[in-house]
């Protein structure tokens, strides 16, 4: 689905992405793990298109299209979906409103007829209940005074929404307490199949528990210095990052 | 055709939707004015001597006056020698209904969106068009005459009703008021007229769609409302105007009466052509309007999106005179390219217990200039008196301006007044969360913006809220990136 081959990139004068190797297939759960600074959050900026990174070499393939060369709108119309670790405030707009304009611009560009009404109103009650999510909060002001646990629901919810095939969780766990932990996690949980894939950003090993992740990267200084599966993050957990710091200044 | 016309072909035809013109024959004035063309305008028009006096007297004032300069607007001095004052479609015998109304005049509704078959038969308002000046054509007047409400053009009610005309016209605006409202007194063409009754409750909204049409041609429209005792009425003025080369000037006064314990709201979306990306052209839109809150418990409430003209001069203001009078100011003004506004509110509060509340949404984009203006007046026997005032202003790129001129004069040491004003831009990190959402950067704005503006544009009435919508996105077209 997700081919990375060599991706470098930079902001300003800052060189970031040193080289990045990635193979994501349909129904893979990938967890990108690092140390504050190693570049986790400029990939998932990359790959979405953020526009202050400039990618200064590398090719990046997604379901055989050329994803540096998209506008970051063609890149979610083609299945990429960002979760934010901050997700953004837009005073006097209710999620509702943001999903419906999304969804519509969404099919569009797939050819597809705008969901009327009553099609998007079902579509949404039904999403609202996977993810377990209160209208209440859909109704508000998107992200306007809610807590980090709504937030961060509220992304998932719009992921259930647009149903993406390739969905990058930046920092999700970031600012949640336990219970807001599993509540995204079961959401994340819920949307996994076989035709779709998820990166998971992460510093902790603690959102593992609960999505747990078929491969586990490492990234160090803008490269994966090693990659194993779930065990890899437990070991990480018991050693610390500066095991992995060890090891490559000795190799 | 050479490449500029092209150009400005191609930009003209894209941006302002509203743009063309319609062949309709014109009965016009020469140009210029002089109290021979006060005469002319009052004859065509049949009227009677008193209000020939008034326009006469009008007149007289005009020509002492001076044109304010204090307004943050620049423009090239208008000659007002150069101005044709009347033009009217020809229309030699009134049309008993649609099917008599020249065939010109329907297109140029079906262009605007507002076919008046299917208005008279699918909604509830009822519309009093103005082209060029003169009323040609009115429904629901049977309708609304059952419950004793007068609403029709200004010509007919002086014919019809001039008690009442003679005794609100300049009530609340007088002709002495300020240049364009002395201008307007001498030479206004036409304009509607309504009047709800005591107690009565107008069972539809009351609007009236204006067009700019013939070249050169200033329009002089003058709007009076009266409510009397316990009456509700909303009224909508919603306006385009054709693509146009030349400034064009306008200057309408708008008086809204309330007596005690009636409310008025008055609804306005303003769509003039506000030129070019160059800044050629645009109307020039020198409005007063003001309201008067005569009786106790009256409640007068001006909502008003502003995205056209290359120039706006206008407050739309509330005088509380009677005690426990509300007055009520929403107002989304938004400029782009070359536009200037300089709009906002006076709130004089004269009775007790009189309250005021100000919503103004500034939004600039491109290399325009956006001003809030607002004076917040309360007089010595104003006890008690309330105002809160919210002034924001969104900056969209780095060339525009914000500005805001808030005026406050307390007389009165209860009155507890409340001002707040934010100015934020348009965040990067808004639109990319949109753009990542698949919505493009264009809907991103229109999304954000009509957030922005919500507060307002829910005052508005459904069909109009929508509509506004639709401005707002479409003035921005083009504006980031």
């Amino acid at each position: 689905m997700l081919n990375i081959k060599n991706l470098q990139a930079k902001i300003g004068e800052k060189q970031i992405l040193n080289g990045i190797d990635l193979k994501v297939n349909a129904g893979e759960v990938h967890a990108i793990m690092g140390p504050n600074g190693s570049g986790k959050s400029t990939l998932a900026s990359v790959l979405s298109g953020r526009e202050e990174y400039e990618v200064t070499g590398g090719e990046v393939d997604f379901l055989g299209k050329d994803l540096l060369e998209l506008s970051p709108e063609d890149r979610a119309r083609e299945g990429i979906f960002m979760a934010f670790q901050y997700p953004v405030e837009i005073p006097g707009v209710s999620t509702i409103n943001f999903m419906k304009t999304a969804l519509n611009q969404i099919r569009e560009y797939r050819g597809q007829q705008a969901l009327d009404a009553v099609s998007f109103l079902q579509l949404m009650k039904e999403k609202m209940k996977l993810v377990a999510i209160d209208q209440s909060l859909l109704n508000r002001s998107l992200n306007e005074g809610f807590s980090g646990g709504e937030k961060k629901r509220n992304e998932i919810f719009q992921m259930a929404m647009l149903e993406p095939k390739l969905a990058i969780l930046d920092e999700t766990d970031s600012g949640l307490d336990i219970d807001a932990l599993r509540i995204v996690a079961n959401g994340v949980n819920k949307l996994r199949n076989k035709n779709n894939a998820t990166i998971v950003v992460t510093h902790y090993q603690r959102l593992l528990d609960y999505i747990v992740p078929d491969y586990v990267h490492v990234l160090y200084k803008g490269k994966i210095v090693k990659s194993g599966t779930k065990e890899l993050a437990l070991e990480l957990e018991a050693k610390g990052y500066d095991w992995i710091k060890s090891e490559v200044t000795v190799a | 055709m050479s490449k500029g016309n092209q150009v400005l072909e191609e930009i003209t035809s894209k941006e302002y939707e509203h743009g063309w013109t319609v062949n309709l024959e014109t009965d016009e004035a020469p140009k210029g004015l002089n109290e021979d063309i006060v005469r002319f305008i009052s004859a065509k028009k049949n009227e009677p001597e008193w209000l020939l006096e008034w326009r006469l007297k009008s007149f007289r004032q005009w020509q002492k006056m001076t044109e304010p300069k204090w307004p943050n607007v620049t423009y090239p001095v208008i000659n007002y020698q150069d101005i044709i004052y009347y033009s009217a479609p020809k229309q030699k015998v009134k049309p008993n209904s649609l099917d008599e109304v020249d065939p010109e005049l329907i297109k140029t509704f079906e262009k605007l969106g507002i076919s008046l078959t299917e208005q008279k038969r699918l909604t509830g308002v009822a519309v009093d068009a103005v082209i060029d000046s003169v009323s040609v054509a009115t429904t629901f007047k049977e309708k609304l005459s059952e419950l004793g409400i007068i609403f029709c053009s200004f010509s007919e009610a002086v014919k019809e009703h001039p008690e009442l005309v003679k005794k609100y016209l300049g009530s609340v605006v007088p002709m002495s008021d300020n240049y364009f409202a002395a201008l307007n007194s001498a030479v206004f063409s036409d304009g509607s007229f309504c009047y709800i009754p005591k107690g009565v409750r107008c069972p539809m909204e009351l609007s009236t769609y204006f067009r700019i049409n013939a070249a050169n041609t200033g329009q002089f429209e003058r709007t009076l409302i009266v409510a009397d005792e316990g009456s509700y009425v909303s009224y909508l003025e919603g306006c385009t105007a054709p693509m146009r080369d030349e400034n064009q000037l306008h200057a309408a006064v708008v008086e809204l009466y309330a007596m005690k314990g009636a409310e008025i709201k008055y609804s306005t979306v303003q769509n003039w052509y506000p030129g070019d990306k160059e800044g050629k052209g645009g109307i020039y839109n020198f409005v007063t309007k003001r309201g008067l809150c005569a009786g106790d418990h009256s409640k007068i409430s001006w909502t008003q999106v502003e995205t056209g003209s290359a120039i706006t001069w206008k407050y739309p203001s509330c005088i509380l005179k009677g005690d426990y009078s509300v007055g009520e100011f929403y107002s989304v003004a938004v400029t782009n390219n070359y536009q200037q506004a300089d709009t906002g509110t006076k709130m004089i509060h004269i009775g007790k217990n009189t309250r005021s509340r100000i919503v103004s949404k500034g939004i600039s984009a491109g290399k325009s200039q956006n001003s809030y203006r607002g004076q917040v007046h309360v007089m010595k026997r104003a006890t008690n008196a309330r105002n809160h005032s919210q002034c924001d202003s969104l900056l969209m790129g780095d060339q525009c301006g914000a500005h805001t001129f808030p005026y406050i004069d307390v007389e009165n040491n209860s009155a507890r007044i409340e001002h707040e004003a934010t100015t934020s831009k348009i965040g990067e990190d808004q639109i990319f969360y949109c753009l990542q959402r698949g919505i493009d950067e264009e809907s991103a704005v229109a999304l954000i913006v009509n957030g922005y503006a919500k507060e307002v544009l829910n005052q508005l009435p459904m069909e109009f809220a929508v509509e506004a919508q639709k401005l707002l996105a479409l003035t921005l077209e083009g504006s980031v990136g």
